[in-house]
Order: C-alpha cells, then sequence, then structure tokens
C-alpha cells in the first residue's frame, strides 16, 4: 500500500475525482486526438494559441486515474505559456516518466508535475501518464491523432 | 470422479511463488494458461532426447520426432472426438485457425454479395479475418446481437440466417464476458439451411468437453496455450470433405507432393496445409496437456469451475459498487466487472501489487465493450488451479482499491 501511494498521490487522486479544464473551450484553433489502445484511454485535447502562446487549453476523454490525472495538471502547467516552453516541459515529463528509477526529476521545470515520478515504477504505467503530454505535443504541431501503442 | 484442488495445484510449479512479496494469485487464465509439469516435462524430454525434422530423414531421431507429431495429432483428435486424425491441422493458435478457413475455403467460397454472420461477442480474431475476406469479395459481415445479460438473442440470430450466408463463424465461450453459447442449437439452425458453422474454441477447451461430433458442426479452432500447453501450438478440426475440397494456403515445404518449375502437385490433407517444418516440441506439449486434463477428469474440472465460478458470483456481488458485465445463463471460466469508484487500469496495477494477476482492458473483444457502455473491464477469469482462495484475495484486493479510491 505504501508503495503505491508513491504512484497514487493525493495530488494525483484530487485531479482524477475532479480533473482541471476538463471541457471543450467555446472557442479553439488547435485539437489533437490521443488513443492508449493498451487500455481504452482517450483523450482530446484543445487549445487556443495566439502569437504562440497557449492562451486557452481543455481537455475531454475517459480513461484511469493516471491518465486524467495527468490530463488535467497539464492543462494547469502550459496554460500562459509559449508552445517553446511547452516544448521544455514535455522534454522533462517524458524524461521523468521513462527515467532509472532513482535518478531525481527535473523538479526545477516540472514544479507540480513532478508526483507523476512514481510511474516510471510502472513500466506498464508510463502511457497512461504520457498520452496527454503526446496528444498536446500533436494538437500544437501536426494535429494528426495520437496513438501510444 | 472427484477433484483434488490442493493436488492440481501442486501440478502447476509456477502458482507457488511470491509476486511484490504477496502470494501470486493467478486469474488470468483466459489470456494464457499456466502449465502442469507433465506439459513441462513432455516438452523437454522432446528436446531431450527426439529432436528432429519430422517426414524426411531416414535415421532414428526422424522416425521418434515422426512418431511424436503424429501422436499429437492422434490425441488432438481423439480429445475432440473427431473420427480421423487427419482431420486435425495443426496452427500457431486459434488466430491461424481461423484465418486459415477465411483464407483457402473462404476465398472459394465466399463472393460477391455473399454474407459471414457472426456474434456481436467475438473475439477481434474472429472478426478481422472475416472482414478482410468480406473487403476483397464484396461480402458483407452480418452480426448477431447481444441481450443485456450477454447471450446472443437466437430469434435475431435465426433472421439473419439468409439465403446469401456462406458460414457462420461463432465463438464457443465468450472470452470477455464468459458466455457459454449454445453452439449445437445455433450450429443446428445455420446447418438446417446448408450452412456451415465455425466455432472459435479457444476459451472452451480448457473448461470443458468438446466433442465436434455432438456440436454438428464443420470448423473447430482452437489455441494450445489457452489449455495448459506451450504457446505457439493449436489445431483446427475440419470435416474432412472440406479440408480435401480446400486449396493449400501457404506454400513451401512439407505441403507438396511433387515440385517441378512447371507445377507443384499438393500433399495429402492434413499436411496440405501444414506448409514449413512445423512445431512439434509444441504439438508433444499440447498432446502431454490434453492427456492431463483428461486424466484429472473433464467432467471434474467443469464441476469444480462451475463452483468456483458461482462462489465468486457471489463474493463479487457482495462488493458495493461492483457491476458485472455479462451475466449470462450458462458461463464458463470469466468473472468481467465495472467498479464505479476506479477505472480498471488501476484496479489491475493496484491488484497486481497485491500478488494479484488479472487482466484489465478491451481483451481484444472492442464492440463487445462498446455494446455494454464500457471503455474497459476488469476481468478475473478462472482455470481448474484456482482456489475459492484466490476469490477471497480478489475480493480483498478490491478492498484495497476501495480504500484508495472509494
Amino acid at each position: 500500500m505504501s508503495d503505491l501511494r508513491e504512484l497514487y498521490q493525493s495530488v494525483i487522486l484530487d485531479h482524477n475525482r475532479n480533473p482541471r479544464n476538463a471541457a471543450r473551450p467555446d472557442e479553439t484553433n488547435r485539437e489533437a486526438h490521443g488513443d492508449n489502445p493498451l487500455c481504452g484511454d482517450k483523450l482530446d485535447v484543445y487549445c487556443v494559441v495566439r502569437d504562440g502562446v497557449v492562451c486557452e487549453v481543455g481537455f475531454e476523454g475517459a480513461g484511469c486515474a493516471i491518465s486524467q490525472a495527468s490530463a488535467s495538471l497539464m492543462t494547469e502547467a502550459v496554460k500562459g505559456l509559449s508552445t517553446g516552453e511547452v516544448q521544455k516541459i514535455f522534454d522533462a515529463f517524458h524524461e521523468m516518466a521513462t527515467a532509472r528509477v532513482g535518478e531525481p526529476a527535473d523538479t526545477a521545470t516540472l514544479g507540480k508535475l513532478a508526483v507523476f515520478e512514481g510511474v516510471r515504477e510502472y513500466p506498464m504505467r508510463v502511457k497512461c501518464a504520457t498520452l496527454a503530454w503526446h496528444t498536446l505535443r500533436s494538437a500544437l504541431g501536426s494535429g494528426e491523432a495520437v496513438s501510444t501503442e | 470422479m472427484s477433484f483434488d484442488a490442493e493436488k492440481v495445484r501442486r501440478d502447476f510449479p509456477i502458482l507457488h511463488q511470491e509476486v511484490h512479496g504477496r502470494p501470486l494469485v493467478y486469474l488470468d487464465s483466459a489470456a494464457t494458461s499456466q502449465k502442469p509439469q507433465a506439459v513441462l516435462d513432455a516438452v523437454s524430454r522432446y528436446y531431450e532426447r527426439d529432436n528432429a525434422n519430422v517426414h524426411r530423414a531416414v535415421y532414428e531421431l526422424a522416425a521418434r520426432a515422426t512418431r511424436d507429431y503424429e501422436n499429437a495429432r492422434a490425441t488432438v483428435a481423439s480429445h475432440l472426438r473427431a473420427t480421423d486424425p487427419r482431420e486435425i491441422v495443426f496452427v500457431r493458435g486459434a488466430t491461424e485457425a481461423i484465418n486459415l478457413v477465411a483464407q483457402a475455403w473462404g476465398r472459394s467460397n465466399v463472393g460477391e454479395g455473399d454474407e459471414i454472420l457472426v456474434t456481436g461477442m467475438e473475439h477481434h480474431s474472429n472478426i478481422v479475418p472475416w472482414q478482410i475476406l468480406c473487403e476483397e469479395k464484396g461480402a458483407t459481415l452480418r452480426v448477431a446481437p447481444l441481450d443485456d445479460a450477454g447471450d446472443v438473442i437466437l430469434e435475431e440470430y435465426e433472421k439473419l440466417l439468409s439465403p446469401r450466408t456462406r458460414l457462420v463463424a461463432l465463438v464457443h465461450v465468450s472470452n470477455a464476458l464468459g458466455t457459454v453459447n449454445p453452439v449445437e442449437e445455433m450450429g443446428a439452425l445455420a446447418r438446417d439451411r446448408g450452412i456451415p458453422v465455425l466455432v472459435d474454441g479457444a476459451q472452451a477447451l480448457p473448461h470443458m468437453e468438446v466433442d465436434v461430433q455432438n456440436l454438428g458442426v464443420d470448423f473447430y479452432a482452437f489455441s494450445g496455450h489457452k489449455a495448459f500447453a506451450p504457446m505457439g501450438i493449436g489445431a483446427l478440426w475440419a470435416r474432412s470433405e472440406h479440408l480435401e475440397a480446400m486449396p493449400p494456403w501457404q506454400g513451401g515445404g512439407e505441403m507438396i507432393a511433387s515440385v517441378s518449375f512447371e507445377k507443384s502437385t499438393w500433399n495429402d490433407i492434413p499436411w496440405k496445409f501444414e506448409a514449413g517444418t512445423p512445431n512439434v516440441g509444441g504439438a508433444v506439449g499440447l498432446a502431454a496437456a490434453l492427456e492431463y486434463l483428461e486424466r484429472v477428469g473433464l467432467d471434474a474440472v467443469a464441476a469444480w469451475e462451475s463452483e468456483l465460478l458461482a462462489y465468486g458470483t457471489e463474493v463479487l456481488g457482495e462488493v458495493p459498487g461492483l457491476e458485472m458485465v455479462g451475466r449470462a445463463r450458462r458461463k464458463a471460466g470469466v468473472l468481467s466487472f465495472v467498479l464505479d469508484f476506479a477505472h480498471p487500469h488501476d484496479v489491475g496495477t493496484i491488484l497486481d501489487r497485491e500478488g494479484i494477476a488479472v487482466r484489465t482492458g478491451h481483451h481484444c473483444a472492442q464492440p463487445v465493450m462498446e455494446r455494454y457502455g464500457v471503455p474497459a473491464t476488469v476481468r478475473a477469469s478462472l482455470a481448474l488451479y484456482n482456489s475459492r482462495e484466490d476469490l477471497d484475495e480478489l475480493a480483498r484486493g478490491l478492498a484495497v482499491v476501495r480504500e484508495m479510491f472509494g
């Protein structure tokens, strides 16, 4: 149970129960769809990008606690950032989720998102945490649907 | 015949270990079964003493390997109550068996405007090969719908049997719902209209006696690994008249009678469908697995599992917020459910930390998930080596999930 608390930290459980920005903004100019075929997680990420800045971001989807909390915390983290800054967080998040156990996360860049550090100990769950980020990156780039398989 | 659950459990070495510091509780036999010592021994004995290529050389080992392989075929035939071992084609598993029929039989028997009828509870392996065939031929895939409990609606099924129906392809036991289909009845309705029937028996073989004569069907496909044999071996049973009429599906060694650059001629059945070096070790393991099942006693296995299924249904019924997906009249081996307080994937991770292995996801049956309006389920599936204690552990694990998420 104690090591499970490392994965399911209270922030994650809270964001799963009450996801933030879990709606499609009224006006959007970027969006993408993401799938995690392994477990059936589905996610749509919507953004309003003006002058290279993510002004609005929201998501809709269904999935496990890790995927929902990750999407929710992501929307909070990236709102108001430039697309370049978002890419930096994407890289840091991806590195944290796939790093070897014991390597410290880049908490300076990740801030609150470091609560997902625990997923690296659950190789089958890494994709749950990264789905939202891959989908956001696609929304900001090609807009092509994302599949984590 | 009496069933000694303790003794059966001891026959499976893998079950006696700890995972994350807890005794392993294996409840994922519908994905793959564990193997008894008798199967492990048969496979290693084959590789230690008899291994050689089959049907080729004249030396002693080749003779033994050929004998072992063909004896395995006879064992499979006798297990399925087939009248002739030549009706058994060794394949990699049920998926390959179904693809074989879709290609070799389907290509010459299905044309434009024809229909293939499946049920709404098929595994992807009994959907996609028919879609590929239909696409190629301009035929249509029809689907017999399910009721809320998880049974095929027989009146709807009967209505869908049309003069254009060329084949009925249905699952014997659903991997996602546990439904045991009334294959004899459904098969008879088709055969009365001259429509051949293929049965995907992957989930049936480990749980019950399968008698292809009584079932009255035309093709029966199964995978060894779901029935305590190694992965990579399975069989297709087909009536010999079908096999005789079907063209080969893969070309290569073994499947030919003679080859020249102008023309090749085909070997007899079943070898006509076994191009290339077969999985002889796997076939030996499969025969050992079926012999093991027969030694334990198929009736005893079915009775034990039915007791476990009833107990599991009762135990899970007491979990608040749990909804069973699949409450068919007759079920085998599967407890599929959702919780209103946690997603299946989170349930799977938490149970894993408690030493409990269950499957979470869509179980390669996405249309079934869609039918019951769930993205995924938690599936605990049973085999003869499970116990009441395993189901108690599952309930305890779900209490841990509730503690975290409830």
